[in-house]
Parts: structure tokens; sequence; C-alpha cells
């Protein structure tokens, strides 16, 4: 196989992972990764460099669409990504001194458990919403569209949601990945915010986090561009092609994609957790 | 000033914040893009090497030596220049959002934005954070 060819297969498996990034909220690592590591054989630091900057790409790409059709809630986003940037900061403080492999395990079998609990579907509240007094005062309330029109919603439990990214950010610190999935958790079942607006807002904050880390990644030199190169350019076009598709699409078919996607995390880290590897 | 006020709805906000990532993200594709097309006639053909961790060479790390071999129009130079943008692209979407905040006088969203943006940096700048 020469580059050529490695390139187009690295793009293709890209479109795929910017696709299902863009619906889930979780950037696109969990395809990137073991694509790069199991199928391509490539080191996996290489692997965390490109997965890196895969997860920025997404990120923006969709993110563009999302912030101006009204699915992302910026104020939400940028008070979350406190807790998430400090948080990873914390993570990463204590990276080289906690072993990941049983950390990985741990997340590994809560994902299993919040895999089965996000992909069912919830009884949506129906009529107006109370709003909290906390997120009222922090501008959190906020509408998104639905095909009946714009529809009012009211985040709750700002402190435990807050608690929760701050817990997402220092696994991203300390692991490198699956910051998103907590994210959307955290505001899907934790804060009661509407699943289209907490995977969209996650998409849209996970960018954010990703940068932090880039630049020390980009330092230490596990951003190679001839590999990055086709999966920054396939996220790009992927990211794009799911942003179209989030708008129409049914959020319990959304729920069950991310369920299966968290499930595939899920068993990604317990895999690493007991091997090292991934 | 009360125009003004009325003119930074959240609904302009975000269509700025909107085209502010697309114009990022879509720079950043050209540079990668262009950059790739070179890298690809020149090397295309030889085998692809991961699956032994060298590293980047030290030029490929930082930015002056990115800038410099982009400007000589190495092709895995104008990728990684790309690449830059593209990192680039949050961290100037919260700055610009501080901007954007302070112009819809929301000082709790200032200082919000702000935190964000000097944790960012911090990192950013840390080494090894």
């Amino acid at each position: 196989m020469n580059i050529i060819e490695f390139t187009l297969l690295v793009w293709v498996s890209s479109l795929l992972a910017g696709f299902v990034g863009s619906l889930t909220g979780l950037g696109g690592g969990i395809i990137i990764t073991p694509v790069l590591t199991l199928a391509l054989g490539v080191d996996i630091r290489y692997a965390i460099g490109a997965t890196l900057v895969s997860v920025i790409a997404t990120s923006s790409g969709a993110a563009a669409a999302y912030v101006r059709e009204g699915f992302s809630n910026i104020r939400i986003g940028m008070f979350l990504e406190i807790a998430t940037t400090l948080g990873a900061v914390t993570g990463a403080l204590f990276a080289t001194k906690i072993s990941t492999g049983t950390i990985s395990m741990i997340f590994g079998l809560v994902l299993l458990y919040s895999a089965y609990a996000s992909s069912r579907p919830r009884h949506q509240r129906t009529g107006d919403c109370q709003p909290d007094p906390l997120a009222t005062r922090l501008k959190m309330n906020g509408s998104y569209p639905t095909p009946d029109g714009p529809k009012a919603y009211c985040p709750q439990a700002v402190p435990t949601g807050f608690s929760l990214m701050f817990g997402a950010g220092i696994l991203s610190g300390l692991l490198g990945i699956g910051s998103g999935a907590v994210k959307v958790i955290a505001m899907d079942q934790a804060m009661g915010i509407p699943f289209k607006v907490s995977t969209t807002t996650s998409n849209f904050m996970i960018g954010v986090t990703a940068a932090a880390s880039a630049g020390v990644y980009l330092g230490r030199g596990y951003i190679d561009p001839g590999l990055t190169m086709p999966v920054m350019l396939g996220v790009v076009v992927g990211s794009l092609a799911g942003a179209r598709v989030l708008t129409h699409a049914k959020t319990r078919w959304l729920r069950l994609l991310f369920g299966l996607a968290i499930g595939i995390t899920a068993i990604e880290m317990i895999y690493h957790g007991l091997t090292g590897r991934l | 000033m009360v125009k003004q006020t009325l003119q930074w709805t959240d609904q302009y906000v975000e269509e700025l914040i909107g085209n502010l990532l697309r114009v990022g993200v879509t720079l950043a594709a050209a540079v990668v893009l262009f950059g790739g097309s070179i890298y690809l006639v020149r090397h295309g053909l030889a085998a692809p090497r991961y699956h032994v961790f060298v590293g980047e060479p030290a030029d490929l790390r930082n930015v002056s030596g990115i800038v410099r071999d982009a400007l000589s129009l190495r092709g895995r130079g104008l990728i990684q220049l790309g690449l830059l943008l593209l990192i680039a692209t949050p961290v100037a979407r919260v700055a610009f959002s501080v901007a954007a905040f302070a112009m819809q006088r929301d000082r709790l969203y200032v200082v919000v934005a702000l935190v964000v943006l000097a944790v960012l940096m911090y990192s950013l700048t840390g080494g090894h954070l």
C-alpha cells in the first residue's frame, strides 16, 4: 500500500467519523482512533494527534451550522466550558501520576450503563417548563427549532451539570478522549436539556477542550501532517453532512445512534484498560 | 448607545460566531488541501511509515518553523500551517465571544468568556498541560 492509497482509506473513514461525530456531539475519535491503530497499525501517539485534530474539525465544521440555526446554546456552552477547561488542566496535572488503565476500565463500565440509559426514549415534558432560578440568572433558558416551530426549554440542576462537566474535563485531560460522552450525558440526563441542544452544544464545546491540548501534542511531535491531512479533510466534509441531517433527524434515532456510539466507546475504553493499547 | 445594544441581539451574535467558525475551517481546509496535493505529488508512491513513532522533526513542531516551511511551499509545512489555523479557530471563537458579550453589555458572560480564554491560553502556552 502506498501513501496515496493509505490517504484515501483514511479519508473515507474520516468522512464517516465526522458524520457520526457531528450527529452525536462526541467528535470523531471513536471511529478514527481504532481505524488508525487497529486496522492500519498506526502508532498510538500519531493516532492521538490525528484524533485531536479531528475533534476540532468536527466541532468547528458542524458548529458553524448548529449555532446559526439556533440548536447550540452559546451561553450554556461558554459557562460549562469553565468547568471543562479547568478540569482538563487538572486532569493533565495528574496524568503522569495515575494509572490510566484503571480509570479507563471504570469509565468504560460507567459508559456502558449510560449507553443503555441514554438510548431509551425519554418522556418529554409537555407544556411550559418551570425555569430554575440559577439557570435563569445565568440566562440559560432558551428555545430550539423543531418541526412544530421553536420550542422553549429550561435547564435544571446547574451545579450538578457543572460538576459533571468538571469530571468530563478531568477525564479528557487524563485519557485524551471520552469527554464528549460525559458532556452530552450531563446536559441531557442531569440538566434536562433537549437532546438535540445537548449534542450540538457538546459539539460546540469539544473544539475548545481539544484545542487546549492540541498545542501540547504539536510540541511533542504527535501531529503528523501526512497522516492528519486526510483525517482533517474527511472529517470536515463528514461533519457538514451530519449537520444537514441533524435538523430533520428524529430524536429517537439520534438517541439510538448516540447509545450505540458510546457503547462502542465503552468497549474501547475497557479494551484499553485491559491491554494498554488503543 | 441603546441602539447599539439592540443591534447585538443573540441571533446576530450567533450569526457572527457561525461565520467566524465557517471562515476558520474553510481557510484551514484550503491550506491543508493545497499542502496535501504537493505532498501527495512528491511522496504519494512511497510507503507510509506510521507503525513506529519517531515524532515530527523540530521544524514541524513549532509555529515559526511551520511558517518557514510553508513559505518555502513545502507540502508538509503547508499542511501543518493549515492545522495551526484549525487549532486557532476555537480560540478565536472564545476571544470573539468576550467582545460580543461586551457589546451586549452582558458583564457576567464577559467574565465567563474571559475565564475560559485565560485557562485556554494557560494550557496552550503552559507546555506540559
